[in-house]
């Protein structure tokens, strides 16, 4: 079985739109979604700048009892997953009887684990938690929720690969419908935001401090970058089979054409040259596409100093100097768990309604992003063919390579 | 912990909570109401039937006490008597 992979929907709810249209607009207008939270500064945080979007009320739309094992991870979820299904035409009475699998990629579900043991420390009897924490507290809690609530029969766990976990669940979703395995699969990632999540992150220093402007504070490849800035979402894309797709008349959005992935093998935090290498020129050559087909990367570009630095050495030396570059983690800030698949949905709106998003805040190069072309305005332009990078800490990599939709 | 309250006091509390917990109209919280079809509680539910009773009356009941409440009546005999110990 060689089955071809394509799109059949997307949804998002981000920092810089809760839904397709919103962030449609944020995207070609560059607009940020990065905010100062003074209570941050409070509960110690060195950097008080995150992205920032409110909890959706999910009561018009769930019970009592499909909500309650729900934190901010499963809440963006439904929220993102609802608007990709819909666009795919998919209802709970379809996946019910056509099995459809699930891989989500989430990394952490704190603010839930926190409230839990603040409650179980106040009551110190743990029958006084409740019902629903433990399906907060779990790292598949997307997975578990959605599951359920969508009637999911197929393939069913999270994927966990730090800030590279959406990306690598649409990765092996592709791989697992490509091999005939499964006709569909819900994929995406999450990303909780609250003040647990992220304080340890915080204490490493790796997040900008220029509080003072916080819509400028992150500017990837830019000579002046500070460091990145937490965000959180979450974004869902629905894979499917291309016969599948085409049986059912559904909106076919794109391929999904390329999976390329390597492990540094080395530290825990730093980023590497040769595991990005492997990474981009696996998904290069099982895409079959030259280096010249591609329109447009959506570089994996976090706005730390060392980061990005090397991914624009890579990418320089791999694609050349000419192919158009942004990191739209400069109006998003970086979505970590969520990124990886948020970036393929930011990337389909640019390649459905041709342009490229701009790289804002991008003023002045360093030595290794003068080497290429970073777009720091809207530019309009046709995509036929974009690549996406996602890295993560203890040395995961991905690259996915999307094209237009197939006849 | 509550020592005491009236038995009209404990149904207002009970409607109070246990419509905002389970969701449903306080109207149908009525003496001779069946409580488990009225909160269409499943196991899970239960749990949390637990949490909101400890928080509002400060008393735990525990899965032997459930065994003899079957309508809302029941429940509030069971809170008189746990209260006056």
């Amino acid at each position: 079985m060689n089955q071809r992979v394509v799109i059949t929907g997307i949804g998002i709810y981000s920092c810089i739109g809760k839904n397709l249209p919103e962030v449609l607009d944020s995207l070609y207008n560059g607009k940020s979604g990065i905010i100062y939270e003074a209570k941050r500064k409070e509960d110690g945080y060195r950097s008080a700048l995150t992205g920032f979007v409110e909890d959706p009320d999910l009561k018009p739309f769930l019970s009592r009892r499909e909500r309650i094992g729900m934190h901010q991870p499963a809440m963006y979820a439904f929220m993102s997953t609802k608007e990709a299904l819909e666009m795919a035409k998919l209802d709970v009475d379809y996946l019910e009887k056509n099995e459809t699998g699930i891989i989500f990629g989430n990394d952490s579900t704190a603010g839930a684990v926190i409230e839990t043991i603040d409650k179980a420390r106040k009551k110190k009897d743990n029958t006084l938690i409740g019902s629903g924490d433990i399906f907060q507290n779990m790292n598949c809690t997307v997975n578990m929720n959605l599951s359920t609530i969508y009637k999911l029969k197929g393939i069913n766990f999270t994927l966990s690969a730090a800030c590279a976990s959406g990306s690598h669940s649409i990765g092996i979703a592709f791989l697992l419908i490509k091999q005939g395995l499964q006709e569909r699969i819900v994929c995406g990632g999450a990303q909780e935001i609250n003040s647990y999540a992220m304080g340890s992150f915080d204490g490493l220093s790796a997040f900008s401090i220029r509080e003072s402007e916080p819509t400028k504070a992150s500017r990837p490849f830019d000579r002046d970058r500070d460091g990145l800035i937490p965000s959180g979402g979450a974004a869902t894309l629905i894979l499917e089979s291309y016969d599948s797709a085409k049986k059912r008349g559904a909106p076919i959005l794109a391929e999904v054409i390329g999976y390329g992935f390597s492990s540094n093998g080395d530290h825990i935090s730093n980023p590497n040259i040769d595991g990005q290498y492997r990474s981009l020129n696996m998904a290069l050559k099982q895409a079959e596409v030259k280096t010249q087909e591609i329109d447009y990367v959506n570089a994996h570009a976090t706005s730390t100093p060392i980061g990005d630095a090397i991914e624009a050495k890579v990418l320089g030396e791999v694609l050349g100097g000419k192919v158009p570059v942004s990191s739209t983690k400069s109006m998003t800030g970086h979505e970590c768990w969520m990124a990886g698949a948020s970036e393929i949905v930011y990337s389909l709106l640019m390649m459905q309604n041709n342009f490229i998003a701009p790289n804002i805040n991008f003023e002045n190069p360093d030595d290794e992003s003068a080497k290429i072309n970073i777009i720091a305005q809207t530019k309009e332009q046709n995509i036929d063919c974009f690549l996406s990078n996602s890295f993560g800490f203890g040395g995961t990599n991905s690259s996915l390579i999307v094209r237009k939709s197939p006849l | 912990m509550i020592t005491t309250m009236d038995r009209s006091k404990i149904i207002e509390t009970t409607k109070d909570f246990l419509s905002v917990e389970f969701e449903i109209d306080k109207n149908k919280i009525t003496p001779e109401s069946n409580l488990k079809e009225t909160l269409d509680l499943d196991s899970l539910d239960y749990v949390d039937l637990v949490v909101v009773i400890e928080e509002n009356f400060g008393f735990k009941v525990t899965g032997e006490d459930f065994k003899g409440i079957v309508t809302f009546n029941d429940f509030y005999n069971l809170v008189e008597q746990k209260l006056s110990k």
